[in-house]
């Protein structure tokens, strides 16, 4: 369950744009979904100071000044859950504005939640096998 | 394993100077954080106070210290030095028996860790603004620094650190979990020694400051590591061991005060990830708002998960076992507090899965604070240039999973002890376990 391979739905790669507006301390929308394989330009817009976009696992960032619409483009090929964050010093809170992008299925997250069910039946399992083994040995 | 036999690490634990050598590079660290806190930027990541004080102390303490040395900040913490220094009226030499100003003994009433539990938790309804606000943050240093002092001119011993100090609460209760451990090696040496200099102090040492007398030692949870008993033993009857991860957890505590302190950890843990390091903008302005009616609705739903939801849950999971109390009806006090024993391991790993990406996400703050850390554009070691960049993004998931499937097996095998203690069964706080592990997940990746 936690190491089988995920089924992989056919989707067609697509070009999609999202305007996301960036003010002290939050993105709206702060969470994006998309396929893997689809073309993302994202249209950062700040709304107060200057703020940041930067993609974790991606290692890229986009930069916008307020009121000024900054553009990035790139190819989410790498499916899983990734934070983005603000990269520029924008307030107290600047470390905690974050936002999320979801490419395809969250796998780590379902592998995740698969290992913490192995973990717990077999933690059930151990300590109801005393009080089993009885019952299968007399059969 | 003693490690005190060996003659290397016993010489470094009796003698005072290696100590005082550790205090004195803390208090000026301390001191400096606070200077830094009140005079230095008012950006937060560029700020001495907030990045070492919630960045690089924080993962110190919960990534390495908490889990493998217990209460190894405690031994090096400076917050009660100067106040104990005050109170002996000495640094280094042995003390007389006179006492100094009016040392009371703490209120009898008071003595267990409620006051902790509210200190941590007035702490952590501000943590948006003192995580993040310089002079917040000098300012509760600064007045963790004067309370200490003042608690050790009134009181005996470090009340300020036994009753008060909202950072040594969980750190108590979570080094249960440590392998390494301050045990006596022969209870009948303490029994029929004389004079208990361990507690009562002598020409050797003081008593101890954490007002725990050394033979009666069984957890950790009390006991700071200042090694006083160890120099102060006329018996060399003091060991440090090494041992098992989560020993003591086999003895679970009973109290409820101990019990709510693992539910405050745990549930401000899952609080802190949906706020901190959730996408939902919403929430972070509650929290950081304070005094508006959105942040005084965050402290009710803070409270309310802390004290109503997450306690509540763990009270009807325990009722649908089939023996909940064996004493009498509902579930009671004693299996409650018990089987809360249960959340320490994975309420630990929660903190660390949390720590981790909060840590290696700001990590690269520490370098440029090391080289301007008031930031007023220094740049002492060629570093406060270093741009930003998240660390070892690609393992935080698997580490994270790591810790938080770890943490639910760990607890569910404490649970099974804790639950074979008080004769009823773990598995209501296996799935307990098991449905927080779920929520965390979902909050972290």
């Amino acid at each position: 369950m936690a190491f089988a391979p995920f089924p992989v739905r056919p989707v067609t790669p697509q070009e999609r744009t999202f305007r996301i507006e960036a003010g002290q301390f939050s993105y709206t929308p702060s969470e994006l979904s998309v396929n893997p394989g689809d073309t993302i330009t994202i249209e950062l817009v700040s709304t107060d100071v200057v703020h940041g976009l930067y993609v974790d696992g991606y290692d890229i960032s986009v930069e916008a000044d307020p009121g000024q619409t900054a553009t990035l483009t790139f190819l989410a090929d790498k499916p899983g859950s990734f934070r983005f964050r603000c990269n520029v010093t924008c307030g107290a809170m600047h470390p905690f504005m974050i936002g999320k992008l979801s490419v395809g299925q969250n796998e780590w997250f379902y592998r995740s939640i698969g290992l913490s069910i192995i973990a717990t039946i077999g933690s059930i399992g151990y300590l109801m096998f005393p009080r089993l083994l009885p019952l299968i040995t007399a059969h | 394993m003693e490690l005190t036999r060996n003659p290397f690490i016993k010489n470094a634990l009796k003698s005072r100077y290696p100590q005082l050598a550790v205090f004195i590079v803390m208090l000026v660290g301390y001191v400096f954080a606070i200077l830094a806190g009140l005079i230095g930027t008012p950006v937060g990541s560029h700020n001495f106070s907030i990045v070492f004080v919630w960045i690089a102390w924080w993962a110190i303490l919960i990534l390495v210290a908490v889990p493998f040395f217990g209460r190894g900040w405690c031994a090096v913490c400076p917050i009660p030095l100067p106040g104990e220094w005050l109170q002996r009226g000495a640094v280094l030499t042995p003390p007389d028996k006179k006492p100094k100003w009016l040392n009371l003994r703490w209120p009898k009433a008071l003595r267990n860790i409620w006051l902790q539990n509210i200190s941590f938790l007035l702490l952590a309804l501000f943590s948006s603004v003192l995580l993040t606000t310089p002079n917040i943050t000098a300012i509760v240093l600064a007045a963790m620094l004067f309370a200490a002092i003042g608690l050790s001119t009134i009181f005996e011993r470090r009340s300020f650190c036994r009753y008060l100090c909202p950072v040594g609460g969980f750190i108590g209760l979570y080094s249960q979990t440590a392998p390494i451990e301050l045990r006596i090696k022969e209870k009948q040496v303490c029994v029929t020694c004389d004079g208990k200099p361990c507690y009562n102090g002598s020409a050797n040492g003081y008593g101890c400051p954490w007002d725990v007398f050394p033979g009666g030692l069984t957890k950790n949870t009390y006991c700071g590591l200042c090694m006083e008993c160890i120099r102060t033993c006329p018996h060399d009857n003091i060991a440090i061991n090494l041992r098992p991860f989560s020993a003591d957890l086999s003895k679970p505590s009973t109290r409820m005060d101990e019990a709510f302190k693992a539910f405050i950890m745990f549930g401000s843990a899952m609080i802190y990830a949906g706020v901190l390091l959730g996408p939902w903008g919403a929430l972070k302005d509650a929290a950081y708002n304070v005094g508006t009616s959105a942040w005084f609705m965050y402290v009710i739903i803070f409270l309310g998960m802390i004290f109503i939801i997450l306690p509540g849950l763990f009270s009807f999971s325990l009722s649908l076992s089939p023996n909940p109390s064996p004493a009498g009806r509902g579930v009671g006090v004693r299996v409650f507090a018990s089987l809360a024993t249960a959340l320490l391991p994975l309420g630990l790993m929660f903190w660390v899965a949390f720590s981790l990406s909060f840590v290696l996400t700001n990590a690269t703050y520490i370098f440029v604070s090391l080289s301007d850390p008031l930031g007023l554009g220094w740049n002492l070691f060629g570093t406060a240039n270093t741009a930003w960049q998240p660390m070892l993004t690609s393992i935080l998931a698997p580490a994270q999973t790591l810790a938080l499937v770890g943490g639910l097996i760990w607890s569910a095998r404490t649970a099974q002890k804790a639950a074979g203690e008080v004769k009823v069964s773990s598995i209501p706080v296996i799935i307990y376990c098991f449905i927080a592990t779920l929520a965390m997940l979902w909050l972290l990746l």
